[in-house]
């Protein structure tokens, strides 16, 4: 569970990017936050795994406050989240499974992952999380020479591979072509819903939104300003958070 | 909308005031050139007029090459490889754990990180000559000052080559690592060596090329190996064993650095 108490972020340079946000993410949740550039979506994500920090107000993960945390049990709680990137992270020079070993560093040994001696039941939770995103037979293939879409799979596969108990998602989508878009999507719900986790993903496309959250949270000038299950959602609500009508070129289509 | 055309608003590819600046520049190299060529005393004609000189000295002295002395050299030769190859593989391992502490990436702490590149800029500007020199007089003459000096300096080297590289890499798989709980060996492992490791090798590589042609002009001031024997041949006039000398270097040196190039294209 992640809970938002009274909390606000202000950068050092003094924009404001939350203001006073109070949100309860249930366990096994898959929330979308929508809103126009610059509402602070990237940022509200960033403070469940301090990659931001809060200026007031504390984020609890599973009743833990994040900002209390020392650098150990910092770490500690790091292992038990899981983050996608938009332009997927992945180090382009090693193979998709070495990649996917990358989230399993948290779980093992420093002086083990330094001479790169992975337990084997390790090395077959990382070929069945690629299998799982359907690209098992390119476990071998140097990141860098895969697609956008199967990068994206690679780096859900680490995520999977990490076994955290929430996964952040900040634009996972946003450097792929439509229909690539929504395979990929369809992969990060089906998995989320397989291994029961919590998942708080960014989107900026309405219409893949609509298709695939739980709950929509809507998000303005650091504001939260809707927040509900997704029966509730229509175009109408969407023109609400942006503040004016919808232009066709936000949705993805497919 | 009609184009404006008058001269206020023309547009230029340079800054204004850019062709003065040039037409500045360009007569103070020109007046350095002209100021050099008279403290040297160096003129075309002087140097065509030493030019049938060297010939003859190639046909007279130099040849025919004493064939005889093709293993000496050669062994020498070796010598100098030995001391080439000992002094990269030690810069090498040297420099490696020193190069995290020389790039802001890694190492966080101001002080440390300026102090250290400064120590570094000072080492590489002492030439190599010099620095055998001040080994010969410490260790005496002989390879293990040529090796002292060659390692110091090609670690000093490396590090300058190789930490602006650190500072280039990706940092976005570095993100990845921490947020998902690595700690800094793992993100130095999983993040920065994959991106990095071709590179240093590659520089590697080309520190022994440099090496190897350092280190025969190093025994000429006492380091060992057959720069040393030049110098004696030298100072006996024997040219014949002298050409003998050239020809093998030339050969070696020649293999050596085409292994080394094609190696370095396929890494990076
Ligand atoms: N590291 C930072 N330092 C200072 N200001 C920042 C920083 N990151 C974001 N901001 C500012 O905070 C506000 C919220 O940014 P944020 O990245 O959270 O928006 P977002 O909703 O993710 O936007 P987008 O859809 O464009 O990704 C913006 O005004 C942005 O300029
Ligand atoms: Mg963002």
């Amino acid at each position: 569970m992640i809970e938002f108490k009274n909390v606000s972020l202000t950068y050092p340079n003094g924009v404001k990017a939350l203001k006073n946000i109070d949100l309860t993410i249930q366990k096994g949740e898959f929330v979308v936050i929508v809103g126009m550039s610059g509402a602070g979506k990237s940022t509200l994500i960033k403070t469940i795994n301090r990659l931001a920090t809060v200026t007031e107000g504390e984020v609890l993960v599973d009743s833990e406050n994040v900002m209390r945390l020392k650098e150990n049990r910092l770490r500690k709680l790091r292992t038990q989240i899981g983050i996608i990137f938009q332009d997927y992270n992945l180090v382009g020079r090693m193979s998709a499974i070495r990649n996917v070993m990358v989230g399993r560093l948290g779980h093992t040994t420093t002086f083990k992952s330094i001479i790169g001696r992975f337990p084997q039941k390790d090395l077959q939770l990382a070929m069945r999380n690629l299998e799982r995103v359907g690209i098992g037979e390119k476990a071998y293939v140097r990141a860098d020479q895969l697609s956008g879409g199967q990068k994206q799979r690679v780096s859900i596969a680490r995520v999977l591979t990490q076994q955290p108990k929430i996964i952040l998602a900040d634009e996972p989508v946003a450097s792929l072509d439509p229909p690539t878009s929504h395979k990929v999507m369809r992969d990060l719900k089906r998995v989320s819903k397989e291994d029961e986790l919590t998942t708080v993903v960014n989107l900026h496309f309405i219409d893949l939104a609509m298709e695939y959250a739980d709950r929509i949270i809507g998000m303005r000038e650091g504001e939260i300003v809707f927040d509900g299950p997704i029966e509730e959602v229509s175009e109408k609500t969407f023109e609400e958070i942006y503040g004016r009508p919808i232009r066709e070129e936000e949705k993805r289509g497919d | 909308m009609e184009i404006q055309s008058n001269n206020s608003n023309r547009v230029t590819l340079f800054k204004k005031g850019f062709f003065l600046k040039f037409v500045i520049i360009v007569i103070l190299v020109a007046g350095l050139y002209l100021y050099s060529v008279r403290q040297t005393n160096a003129s075309l004609p002087r140097m065509f007029a030493s030019f049938p000189l060297f010939f003859r000295m190639l046909r007279e002295d130099f040849w025919p090459p004493d064939f005889a002395y093709f293993s000496t050299a050669l062994n020498q030769l070796i010598e100098t490889f030995n001391i080439a190859l000992i002094s990269t593989t030690l810069a090498a391992l040297l420099a490696f754990p020193l190069l995290f502490l020389s790039s802001s990436t890694v190492n966080r702490h101001p002080l440390s990180y300026r102090s250290f590149r400064f120590i570094m800029t000072v080492i590489r500007s002492v030439p190599n000559i010099i620095m055998v020199v001040l080994m010969v007089a410490v260790v005496g003459l002989g390879s293990v000052s040529g090796i002292l000096a060659l390692t110091i300096y090609s670690a000093a080297v490396l590090i300058k080559l190789t930490s602006e590289s650190v500072e280039t890499i990706d940092g976005r798989p570095i993100l990845a690592i921490k947020a998902i709980g690595g700690n800094t060996p793992q993100v130095i492992r999983y993040g920065i060596l994959p991106q990095l490791m071709p590179l240093y090798l590659s520089h590697i590589l080309y520190m022994l090329e440099i090496n190897l042609k350092a280190s025969v002009v190093l025994g000429f001031v006492g380091a060992g190996g057959i720069g040393q024997l030049i110098r004696r041949q030298m100072s006996l006039f024997r040219y014949d064993r002298l050409g003998m000398i050239i020809f093998v270097l030339f050969i070696v040196i020649s293999i050596i650095d085409y292994i080394s190039q094609t190696v370095r294209s396929r890494l990076v």
